[in-house]
């Protein structure tokens, strides 16, 4: 079995609202091998997200152990943190989250903008990202140009263009038709498949969830069950 | 330079309203330069009495008081002073308020000696001037102006001098003469001048005879111009009629502050446009960050650390407020010229519009701040959990 890329050792995450404390995650405990496409199913409160925002970094724990690609993130303040997910972490969303006065290139480089590239190297890895996404010829539009599909795929290929070693999803293809969602989601596979992307998908939809390698379902704060497809 | 893409894109996010914004900073930066400028003006005067070739004597403690024109002679008197003249304020207009004459009545041989080669006026019309009682002879912008020719009988409203004669404050003077300035830096200042003799005035008027509004000197060595001035001081200290004497360009803003503290009414001026646009320019700013709560949320999830996105929130308002101010203040410095011909004899310089950068760059970080902190401690969770 490969290393896990994302280790997680009885965490807890709760939420306080006034005087409410919100037990959203309780003694969790998963891995994740590198080079998995995993689907993160589940009712809507289940804590899907939550576990997504703590894998990416974006949210800490209120107890227990995660550690992404050899990194306790834990143990990170928001500043390390902040730079943590700019080397090893792309996001994918469900509304895209695609900023609107910038063309679909200018989008794609912005990751780029926290590296020591050159503007032309910039423009030439924002390119290869389209490319790859096979959305190049759409690099001057911007996103209220695009269609749903295509600014989803723009934002796969901002997520990738700094070469994460996970790609975080959530709900990518919930605000697609299916044909496009589809597209979508042939395209995390490949990317999976072929460039060895570690995926970690939420999703409500169980013909999403069949492009991923591995299903996880949560309710309650919980994993249910994981099982392997074939 | 790798971040401008990103915050002119953000900067013109909508259009509609950054061009009202910054048409707002351009007109309180437009106010601020022509404001700051004539501010300036009267806060600088010239590099102190040292080196003045003109000095003025005027009541120590105001315009406005009179001197005794028997001073004359113990000005005369003073060492190093090779011509003095008199004059007084006339304060008149032309058929309404609005047509502002600066008319001062001269002793034609000492205020002509005094200002040898600094006016052009024909040899013939100058001796007709002599010749003339009620002669007055005319800047050539305000002949042009009120389409006066030779020959013609002007009146003149004064809002001070009655008339012995009659009472009026009407006094009716011939054209005999037209002067120009051999200076083009003068001729703003000289633009709405009329000279007429003393005598009349002085001859004519129901009251103050004998007295005069101030004495204008003329030194030999402008090195000595201090001295001089210390010593025509010293002449009448203690005296009924204390003096102050101080070279002309300062004494021509003294004049014009008489009617107020001039720095105190533009600087409140100033206050009033600037607490407003704080808070318009600041409202705009805020709403502009709240709408783009989950950019900016993008932007942190990208890896965008607290201090780059507080840091692009204020390059976003330095750069309006720079950008801004630099129209408003090229505007005003074009303005300068109208400025110099509407404030006769007050010079205006360029670098008064320096300070306007410096509050270009204290409003950008007084209205970015706020949004900016605001931006910086966004929560990425939250701000992500209404758009996904």
């Amino acid at each position: 079995m490969n290393e896990a890329i994302v280790s997680l050792r009885n965490v807890d995450k709760r939420y306080v609202r006034g005087k409410q404390s919100i037990e959203v995650l309780q003694g969790l405990t998963l891995d994740i091998p590198k080079g998995e496409f995993v689907a993160l199913m589940g009712p809507s409160g289940s804590g899907k997200t939550t576990l997504l925002n703590l894998i990416g970094g974006l949210d800490t724990p209120s107890s227990g152990e995660i550690t992404v690609a050899g990194q306790r993130l834990d143990k990170l303040g928001s500043g390390a943190l902040a730079h943590w997910r700019s080397n090893h972490v792309g996001f994918v969303f469900q509304f895209y989250n695609l900023m609107p006065m910038l063309s679909a290139q200018r989008n794609v480089e912005l990751p780029l903008l926290l590296t020591n590239l050159s503007a032309a190297k910039r423009k030439a890895n924002a390119l290869a990202a389209l490319t790859l996404v096979g959305i190049a010829d759409r690099a001057k539009h911007k996103p209220n140009e695009l269609s749903g599909g295509q600014a989803q795929r723009v934002a796969i290929a901002r997520a990738l263009v700094a070469d994460p070693t996970l790609l975080v999803c959530d709900e990518p293809t919930g605000d697609l038709d299916r044909k496009s969602a589809d597209d979508v989601l042939h395209l995390l596979q490949m990317l999976n498949r072929d460039h060895g992307k570690s995926i970690i998908m939420v999703t409500h939809d169980p013909k999403a969830a069949e492009f991923a390698s591995r299903q996880l379902h949560m309710d309650k704060g919980a994993l249910l069950e994981a099982g392997t497809l074939v | 330079m790798k971040y401008f893409p990103l915050i002119w894109a953000t900067l013109w996010r909508k259009k509609t309203r950054t061009i009202f914004t910054l048409l707002s900073v351009v007109v309180a930066f437009l106010l601020f330069g022509m404001l700051e400028t004539v501010d300036y003006a009267f806060s600088h005067p010239s590099n102190g009495v040292t080196g003045a070739d003109k000095l003025i004597t005027m009541n120590k403690y105001s315009v406005t008081l009179a001197l005794p024109f028997s001073d004359v002679q113990q000005i005369r008197s003073v060492p190093g002073v090779s011509e003095v003249t008199w004059i007084s304020w006339f304060g008149g207009y032309y058929q309404e308020p609005k047509n502002f004459i600066f008319a001062l009545p001269v002793d034609t041989d000492s205020y002509f000696n005094l200002h040898k080669g600094e006016f052009v006026v024909s040899g013939e019309q100058m001796q007709a001037y002599r010749n003339t009682r009620a002669g007055a002879l005319v800047n050539d912008a305000l002949m042009k102006k009120f389409g006066w020719k030779i020959g013609d009988k002007v009146p003149l409203h004064s809002t001070i001098w009655t008339q012995k004669s009659d009472g009026s404050l009407d006094w009716t003077f011939d054209i005999v003469g037209i002067f120009s300035v051999k200076d083009p830096t003068q001729a703003g200042a000289q633009a709405s001048s009329l000279l007429f003799h003393y005598e009349l005035f002085d001859e004519g008027r129901s009251f103050g005879k004998g007295q005069i509004g101030w004495f204008e000197e003329r030194v030999g060595d402008p090195s000595q111009a201090a001295q001089i001035s210390n010593r025509i001081d010293a002449l009448f200290a203690n005296s009924p009629n204390e003096t102050k004497t101080q070279p002309a360009n300062d004494f021509t803003m003294a004049f014009i502050k008489q009617f107020g503290d001039i720095g105190f009414v533009l600087r409140a001026i100033l206050g009033a446009v600037f607490f407003t646009l704080l808070f318009l320019t600041g409202n705009t700013m805020m709403q502009s960050v709240r709408e783009r709560i989950p950019e900016l949320a993008v932007l942190k999830t990208l890896g965008f650390g607290d201090g780059k996105v507080l840091g692009l929130v204020l390059a976003e308002s330095l750069l309006l407020c720079l950008i801004a101010a630099a129209i408003g203040l090229g505007l005003s410095y074009g303005a300068l010229p109208i400025l110099k011909s509407v404030l006769q004899g007050v010079e205006l310089s360029p670098k008064a519009l320096i300070p306007g950068l410096g509050a270009a760059v204290l409003l950008a970080l007084i209205v970015g701040m706020p949004p900016a902190l605001r931006a910086m401690r966004l929560n990425i969770v939250d701000a992500l959990a209404d758009k996904r």
